[in-house]
């Protein structure tokens, strides 16, 4: 194999491993120390090692241990030559303990504390704001810069909002460990929103073209299936993996031959996974029965209320308002009171759905938010208000990342150039 | 990991109880550092006079200004403390939530910075 061979290789190793297993070896390096961002640091020495190491020596048979006890070794040299002030000792014992462990068997798994260090951001003692960042940061291993623009906030805030709430989890001492039953429920929501966040992030990009985002919903998915599989009882767990696994049931639908965007309205409900369609379906069912809804199972039964539209060609949009009502009566956001707005304009017209769509004046996070001015194009169209959908299109093209659905709007706002007024 | 427990409440509030609460009080305190002590947690504890009792001290230019009355003027004052022994986070705010000065007041958590020996 010729050097540059090798090194494409490592380097697919290398990323392959980070997606499977970040969280995993971050989880697994700091559960003792509770210093996340040190085992952050050494995992990415580790990596670094891992690009210079690979290409020479071959591929490791285990690359997961090999990282594991590279970055153990970086821990402790950090631990000696950073902390020589503070309770380095204890500290080196902890570490050397966990290097032994790790180097005693390169087939030995490393233990899944993944949900125990979500559990940990999510604590109460945590800034509420920061929580689901954080789990994004140091579950998946998303950069600052990636995590702030998905939670409207500058790069430079998010940092250091991150650093400090790693900063408390050391200081502090917050555990790094499952709850309690009559704690989990208060403590769940913020791991759940988390995951609905990485989620989210994936979902940016549904052809699956960027590899690192469609690896993002799919571990979104699998921290999902995590939870809701610990707790069977924990109806909201349930409803988000349903949420989600409707959302990803349309993924292959979301994009025509030509890769563009196509809305739910035009999308082939055979292109849909049915298997992933019944799996929701049958996990809200059994959230149902629990007696407790929430936010998740409100969003998943909207879900299920448009799949159950474009199968039959039947919907009862007073109902569909009727769960946008209960889902802004409990999380009052301006996106579930844009989709509130799309709906009435089902059964009561676009004026009356203009008229329901949330205030950019009251709230300046809209006029930087495509999917707001994408409805108001559409609803101002259906009102025959062609100017005003022009320039509305107009801003909503500015502000997309994604080009296929740049793509999309473009085509919506050539249609209306040649409409007066 | 060590643990201070700040105990803030109104100051003024122990004035106002009948000697019959102020009894009861006194036993339900006596009792949480019975608890924390049996337990091998506490450290240390003490109840602060007033502070009305309160000096405030700065060195400026090498010279002591001396003022009287306490550091910040708030609606609940530090009255006591608690130091204490805990694993985690969590066990501090088990042991925190217990203290009967969480039902009159609140209580703050503050780790100890930890020096090497």
């Amino acid at each position: 194999m010729s050097p540059h061979e090798g090194g494409a290789q490592a380097r697919s190793t290398a990323d392959a491993v980070a997606r499977r297993s970040y969280g995993k070896l971050v989880a697994f390096l700091s559960s003792r120390t509770r210093d996340v961002a040190a085992a952050e640091d050494a995992l990415s020495e580790a990596f670094a090692s891992a690009l210079t190491d690979w290409p020479r020596n071959g591929c490791p048979s285990n690359p997961e241990a090999w990282l594991l006890l590279v970055a153990r070794r970086k821990l402790i040299d950090l631990a000696r030559r950073q902390r020589s002030g503070e309770i380095a000792a204890e500290d080196l014992r902890v570490l050397a303990e966990g290097l032994d462990a790790a180097s005693a068997g390169a087939d030995t798994a490393i233990p899944d504390q993944r949900l125990a260090l979500m559990f940990a951001c999510a604590h109460p003692a945590i800034d509420p704001g920061i929580r689901s960042p954080l789990i994004l940061q140091v579950v998946l291993g998303l950069d600052a810069a990636s995590i702030a623009s998905a939670f409207l906030m500058s790069p430079a805030a998010m940092s250091k909002r991150l650093v400090r709430a790693k900063d408390k989890i050391r200081q502090a001492g917050v555990p790094f460990r499952i709850p309690e039953r009559e704690e989990l429920a208060d403590r769940l929501e913020y791991v759940l929103d988390a995951i609905y966040a990485a989620y989210a992030e994936g979902w940016v990009d549904p052809s699956g073209a960027d590899v690192a985002r469609r690896d993002l919903a799919e571990e979104a998915l699998f921290l999902g299936r995590l939870v809701a599989g610990l707790l069977p009882t924990a109806a909201e767990a349930l409803g988000l993996l349903a949420l989600m696994l409707h959302a990803e049931a349309r993924r292959p639908a979301r994009r025509n031959g030509d890769g563009e965007y196509v809305p739910l309205a035009g999308q082939d409900p055979e292109q849909w996974d049915a298997r992933m369609v019944d799996e929701a379906e049958d996990l809200l069912r059994r959230a149902s029965v629990l007696g407790d809804v929430g936010r998740y199972q409100l969003e998943a039964a909207l879900q299920s209320a448009h799949v159950d539209h474009r199968r039959t060609g039947r919907s009862d949009w007073q109902a569909v308002v009727r769960l946008y009502d209960a889902l802004f009566e409990l999380t009052h956001s301006p996106v579930v009171a844009i989709n509130r707005a799309l709906a009435i304009a089902e059964l009561h017209g676009p004026n009356a759905a203009l008229a329901a769509l949330p205030d950019s004046a009251t709230d300046a996070r809209l006029l930087e938010y495509q999917p707001y001015w994408a409805a108001r194009a559409d609803l101002l169209t259906r009102a025959a208000s062609y100017a005003e959908a022009r320039d509305a299109y107009e801003v909503a093209i500015g502000l997309e990342r994604d080009p296929a659905v740049r793509g999309f709007l473009q085509r919506r706002h050539a249609t209306l150039a040649a409409r007066k007024p | 990991m060590q643990y201070l427990l700040l105990l803030y409440a109104n100051e003024h509030g122990w004035d106002s109880l009948t000697p019959a609460q102020q009894q009861q009080g006194a036993a339900a305190y006596k009792a949480y550092t019975e608890a924390l002590q049996k337990s091998g947690a506490l450290k240390g504890s003490n109840r602060l006079q007033p502070t009305s009792t309160a000096t405030t001290v700065r060195n400026e230019n090498g010279k002591a200004q001396v003022l009287d009355g306490p550091y910040a003027d708030s609606k609940e004052q530090l009255g006591g403390y608690y130091l204490i022994e805990a694993p985690d986070l969590d066990a501090a705010i088990a042991w925190a939530n217990r203290c009967p000065g969480a039902g009159h007041g609140t209580i703050e958590v503050r780790p100890v910075w930890e020096m090497s020996a």
